[in-house]
């Protein structure tokens, strides 16, 4: 398959809000750096398949389920942030009328020492398990304790109030420098600081510690004419679903147990299910419901399990549904970190040297995303000498989980802002100074690999020459600030059936939960082979006895793969073509041509259409599957241009323009794409400003609620201009690259950078909310 | 949420019948947007909620040059800012009833029941100190009239007994050159708590303060009036000078605490910023400027 | 603990049910209607994904008690599309991408309809003052706003053929 590193065109015209009354264009002009290869459906802008039913209702997420017999559930979570376990009796709750069941720990099959993937990576069975439902003792307040299924969420919740556990509160630990302290009370017993790679025997909340180097840095720092050092914290944040997490099971009367849940990967529900519940996959079917939103936080199992054992012990349905203080006391928000960065440049504007050690919450369980976080906070440079240390800390705060690029945002919220003070310290431009020092092909990133092709330099360029940075920015407190992010994305696995319909539609089964349109932009992918429309294919995403393996939707890779196997069984269909029309046109199958749906041999062509109806007299029904594990993922990079005005007197920062810039490969579908770009830009912003785990001296969240967890209104942000950069990735077909996470990483560190061309203070912790902007203009530091 | 009962009558007595009989375990509903909440966190378990919507005195909205405005308790936000005739005349009530929640709580939250929720962040309540309304309670028993500024005795508690129901509040009609003016701080631009709130209102004469009052909300156990601020703008000449002396009275008066919207310190210097801010709009409605 | 007959209409059809007096307008829609298009995403009014019209006014369904709906006028996403065609402002909303995981969607729409109809061309700014008891979590509001505008366009063309 050929693919696309070719010549450039740049196109930059701004795309901004329109004049009241006038009408606006069908499809707006987005800003495009085009790769100049030209396809008839990648690229369109065709309306998703499952517009319809999302616009009228119909559309069926996971707490829509409604089966006969269903019980209704709810799950008793930890008031305290640490504590033993002592008792637990739930005689009083099972007495109550309407109570069907109740579970426990107790319940679970024991979690024997073993490894399993949870969709975006390995770890002990054990944490998935006590995470669950808690055993011995309670690591964050909601740490889910028990389980009760009853007639109705009323009585459920009840009846919850009625199980007595009796708690021995012990000491915790909020934040990573807190549980890396000497006498920081331990969350595990049983772990051990796992350091440089080798199993220590210290007993510790730190799970790990690993270094990656390039060169030596001292010497780096010794060609360095400055050298800028600061440390930066950021709070804990949760991915922000509207749709709070819900299961449904059936443990039948044949044994096998049917799951109806709204997750990111069905699959992974299906395998940790299974694990837990130690029954075999094979007695799992996970039906993937629509979901309303993710993030990555949709990735990990929760209610499953004990809706299952619930299910099991009532012999009927049940389902359970969190409340949205369920959802952020008991589910994964993404770490709250400590990092610090030291970067050295000579007067020539070469970067010489970087350090950074990141020491990253994990919450009750290891597994923090630190690691990412280290391989992609000096991502956009190229450096001989770099180090970087990273610490696992595990803190009575939820388990953790994958948060939109996971671990960059928080890392880029610190180099970039020691990139922007040296620039500034040189006289440099601070694009300009990113363009000097930017990673290109070849450059060895801090964790081993080298670069394939990639579009840093490309998205630097289009800042620069995007109109919103040489645009005037006049008035007091008002200032301008930049920033790159970097993600790598994932490849993984996916499968995906192509069915031919007599009528020449395609219906097209694949196993990606769909979050933003993906049926779409794979149906795309397969269409663009097939040369028929996107609207002739009809795409679903089935169950997991319906469809070959598939990963999860997560690391930016549900387009870039499973599109990559829907483009490999169109590849297929289209041999078998071939071959059918080779009977049609009474040629050799080999003589037959295909261009654009039409198969020609020896003057005569037949149609895509035509050969489909014709299918039961030339052979029957064509058909046709591919897998794919693929290899040629490829790296994204995003940029900020942002422009801030302060209120000197409130602290209070309004974003008053938003330029977003991405190499997307090849955008697949342009609004979807885009799309991603300022959701993720959004979500950085609301990061960046306002949103927080607030934890009392109690160690719960005070702020369980959508009122005082204060995501963006569309009253806080402006319309976010975004400008899409294709340097096709030589590892797919259609060159594409992930494009769901990379947006996320670069707002918070460009807002500070605003911030400080604002008001000469330099912020270096998030939220950067008005309270801290008052106290740093305040006290002038 | 606990088993509740559910009544709905249609006249004043019936309304006060049914909360004398259940007494402490009665709860009046208006629009919902605080009881529900606080229902499902446990509050009135097992008792019965008395929807005082359909009671004629309770949805009254009349507005007067001569009587001012006479407000039912129960009428939700969105009636009085598409109101032309309120809108006119209090255009300080709308400041606060237009940014409680968003449009759909303002569907269904009242004025009276952001008063009765006694919030020390209630949006309402400042504006209502500021304006000098009166608050008309009924009970079996009779009738009283409760001061706005007497109405909220502790976070979350009001002055009511519990067989009393808020019937209506009564505004005086605006005087001659006289302005009004709420402004609150908040993190985002819509759907939050007040991190501090100022309602001022102001007569001129002569190009002096003839009458002036301040009030603060989320500094303070109870929203805050703050009768000193106000005094030291009367007689004073309308310039900045007089504002800032009186803003600084207001950040002397308050007395916040520090807790996830912000510290205490922030806070006061809120109170100063928002006072300001706030006497200088309500110089401008009552035409005068600074 | 007697269940309460309520006799409303929703979606203008005339519609009886029974409910318990702590169930929310939200509950009966979702679990006794069987009209899951209304979704909760907050339970506390925050989000706006329950947003349904009731007696011409849009209100967070899960603020409103189901027995209160007794002889009221409810609307919800699943009465907005016209026949078996879509509103404009559906139309609006798939042709500008203002979805992607959908879930706030309905919310929207139904918000939506209420501004158009007491505002036919209303600003940027009216829109997102309007719209900010609504929360996305996917689209930073870009598209949405938009598709209102391009929804609105063609509402006031509507009217003036």
């Amino acid at each position: 398959m050929s693919t696309t590193i070719d010549s450039m065109q740049t196109k930059t015209s701004r795309n901004g809000g329109f004049a009241n009354g006038v009408r606006p264009p069908a499809a707006y002009e987005p800003n495009i750096v085009l790769a100049t290869r030209a396809y008839d459906v990648v690229g369109t802008r065709p309306v998703r398949h499952d517009g319809a039913d999302k616009v009228t209702g119909r559309a069926l997420y996971g707490a829509d389920k409604q089966i006969a017999g269903l019980l209704h559930g709810f799950v008793l979570r930890s008031p305290y942030a640490h504590a033993k376990i002592v008792s637990i009796d739930t005689s009083k709750a099972e007495e109550l009328d309407g109570v069907f069941a109740v579970v426990t720990a107790a319940d679970l099959p024991p979690a024997r020492d073993k490894i399993v993937d949870v969709g975006e990576g390995d770890t002990r069975l054990a944490y998935v398990h006590g995470n669950v439902l808690a055993s011995g003792k309670t690591l964050y307040k909601g740490h889910a304790v028990a389980a009760v299924a009853a007639s109705s969420v009323h009585v459920a919740e009840q009846a919850a109030k009625l199980i007595d556990v009796e708690y021995e509160p012990l000491g915790s630990s909020m934040t990573a420098p807190q549980a890396m302290s000497a006498d920081a009370p331990l969350l595990h017993d049983d772990l051990k600081t796992v350091e440089y790679g080798r199993q220590t025997d210290k007993a510790s909340n730190v799970a790990q510690h690993f270094q990656w180097k390039i060169g030596n840095s001292d010497e780096g720092f010794a060609k360095a004419d400055v050298v800028v050092e600061r440390a930066f914290d950021t709070a804990t944040v949760h991915q922000g679903y509207i749709e709070p997490h819900n299961a449904t099971a059936l443990w039948n009367n044949d044994g096998r147990v049917h799951i109806w849940t709204s997750t990111q990967g069905a699959f992974v529900v299906r395998d940790v299910t299974a694990t837990i519940l130690e029954i075999p996959v094979s007695q799992i079917k996970v039906t993937p419901m629509e979901i309303g939103g993710g993030f990555g936080g949709k990735i990990p199992v929760y209610l499953e399990p004990a809706a299952a054992l619930l299910s099991k012990k009532t012999g009927r349905p049940v389902k359970l549904v969190m409340s949205r203080a369920d959802v952020l006391e008991g589910t994964g928000p993404t770490p709250g970190s400590h990092v610090s960065v030291k970067i050295g440049a000579a007067k020539d504007g070469k970067i010489t040297a970087m350090e950074s050690v990141l020491a990253y919450e994990a919450g009750a369980y290891p597994g923090s995303f630190v690691a990412p976080g280290g391989m992609c906070i000096f991502a956009a440079y190229a450096c001989e000498n770099i180090s970087v240390d990273c610490y696992d800390v595990v803190v009575n705060k939820p388990s953790s989980a994958a948060y939109r690029a996971p671990g960059a945002t928080q890392a880029a919220f610190a180099a970039e802002q020691v990139i922007d003070e040296i620039a500034g310290k040189l006289g440099i431009d601070p694009i300009e100074f990113r363009m000097q020092n930017a990673a290109k092909e070849g450059v060895r990133r801090v964790d081993g690999p080298k670069f394939r092709r990639i579009g840093c330099f490309e998205v630097l360029e289009a800042m620069k020459n995007h109109p919103h940075y040489s645009a005037p920015l006049e008035g007091p407190n008002r200032g301008r600030g930049v920033a790159m992010g970097f993600w790598f994305n994932v490849g993984l696995e996916s499968s995906c059936t192509l069915n031919v319909n007599s009528d020449g539609t395609v219906n097209l089964i694949e196993g990606s939960t769909d979050i933003g349109g993906t049926r779409t932009s794979i149906a795309m992918q397969a269409a663009e082979v097939l040369g028929i429309s996107a609207e002739d294919i009809n795409p679903q995403v089935v169950d997991t006895d319906s469809v070959g393996y598939t990963s999860v939707t997560g690391g930016s890779r549900t387009t870039f793969a499973t599109g990559w196997a829907a483009h490999d069984a169109a590849q297929k269909i289209v041999g078998e073509m071939k071959c059918r029309a080779a009977q049609l046109l009474e040629a050799d199958a080999a003589a037959v041509t295909h261009e654009k749906g039409v198969y020609s041999a020896g003057g005569k062509s037949v149609a895509f259409r035509e050969i489909a109806a014709k299918s039961s007299r030339t052979g029957g029904p064509i058909s046709a599957s591919a897998t794919v594990k693929p290899r040629g993922v490829g790296g994204s990079y995003a940029g900020n241009i942002v422009d801030v005005e302060v209120d000197p007197e409130t602290g209070k920062v309004d974003i008053l323009r938003f330029t977003a810039v991405q190499d997307v490969g090849k955008a697949v579908h342009p609004s979807y794409v885009e799309g991603q770009m300022q959701g993720g830009s959004a979500q950085g912003i609301g990061w960046a400003l306002n949103e927080e785990y607030f934890m009392g001296a109690d160690g719960g969240m005070q702020n369980n609620t959508l009122l005082d967890y204060r995501m963006p209104t569309s009253l806080d942000l402006p319309m976010i201009d975004t400008c899409i950069v294709e340097v096709a990735n030589p590892g797919h077909p259609y060159g594409v690259r992930g494009v769901g996470e990379a947006n996320i990483v670069p707002p918070p560190a460009a807002i500070a950078n605003a911030i400080q061309n604002a008001v000469g203070r330099r912020l270096q912790r998030l939220p950067m909310n008005p309270p801290a902007v008052w106290h740093a203009i305040a006290n002038g530091n | 949420m606990h088993w509740v009962d559910y009544q709905r009558p249609e006249s004043l007595d019936a309304a006060l019948k049914a909360l004398a009989v259940n007494a402490d375990n009665a709860k009046a509903l208006a629009g919902g947007t605080d009881l529900l909440v606080q229902m499902r966190a446990g509050a009135c378990a097992s008792g019965v909620v008395v929807d005082i919507k359909k009671v004629p005195e309770l949805n009254e909205m009349s507005c007067s040059p001569e009587k001012g405005l006479t407000l039912g308790a129960a009428v939700p936000c969105y009636r009085i800012y598409r109101d032309e005739a309120v809108a006119a005349a209090y255009p300080a009530l709308i400041d606060a009833v237009s940014i409680i929640g968003g449009t759909q709580i303002q569907g269904r939250a009242s004025v009276g029941g952001n008063l009765c929720n006694a919030a020390p962040s209630a949006d309402v309540v400042p504006v209502l100190i500021a304006l000098g309304a009166v608050c008309r309670v009924a009970s079996a028993g009779g009738t009283r009239e409760i001061l706005a500024e007497d109405f909220c005795v502790a976070p979350g508690k009001n002055a009511l007994a519990a067989d009393e129901l808020l019937v209506s509040l009564r505004f005086p009609p605006p005087a001659a050159h006289s302005g009004a003016r709420y402004i609150r701080f908040i993190p985002r631009n819509e759907m939050d708590i007040a991190v501090a709130g100022a309602g001022v209102s102001v007569a001129l004469a002569d190009g002096k303060f003839s009458a002036a009052r301040v009030a603060l909300a989320s500094v303070a156990p109870t929203p805050l009036f703050v009768k000193e601020a106000g005094e030291a703008l009367i007689g004073q000449p309308v310039n900045a000078a007089a504002v800032a002396k009186a803003a600084a009275v207001a950040k002397a008066a308050a007395n916040p605490i520090s807790d996830m919207r912000g510290t205490a310190e922030y806070r006061c210097n809120l109170c100063a910023v928002l006072t300001r801010r706030a006497l200088k709009d309500a110089v401008a409605r009552a035409g005068g400027q600074i | 603990m007697k269940k309460t007959q309520v006799q409303t209409t929703i979606n203008s059809r005339p519609v009886e049910f029974l409910c318990e007096p702590r169930q929310s307008l939200l509950e009966v829609l979702r679990d006794n209607r069987g009209l899951t298009g209304t979704k909760e995403g907050c339970n506390d009014g925050n989000c706006g994904a329950c947003t349904v019209e009731m007696d011409g006014r849009i209100v967070p369904s899960c603020l409103v008690l189901g027995v209160e709906a007794e002889g009221a006028q409810i609307v919800t996403i699943e009465g907005i599309a016209v026949g078996s065609g879509l509103h404009e402002i559906q139309k609006a909303f798939l042709e500008g991408a203002a979805l992607q995981c959908g879930v706030c969607t309905p919310g929207f729409i139904v918000a939506t309809k209420a501004l158009l109809q007491q505002n036919p061309n209303p600003t940027e700014h009216e829109i997102r003052f309007w719209l900010a008891n609504n929360l996305c979590r996917c689209t930073g509001y870009d598209k949405i706003v938009r598709s209102v505008q391009a929804a609105a366009c063609r509402l006031r063309e509507e009217v003036s053929v």
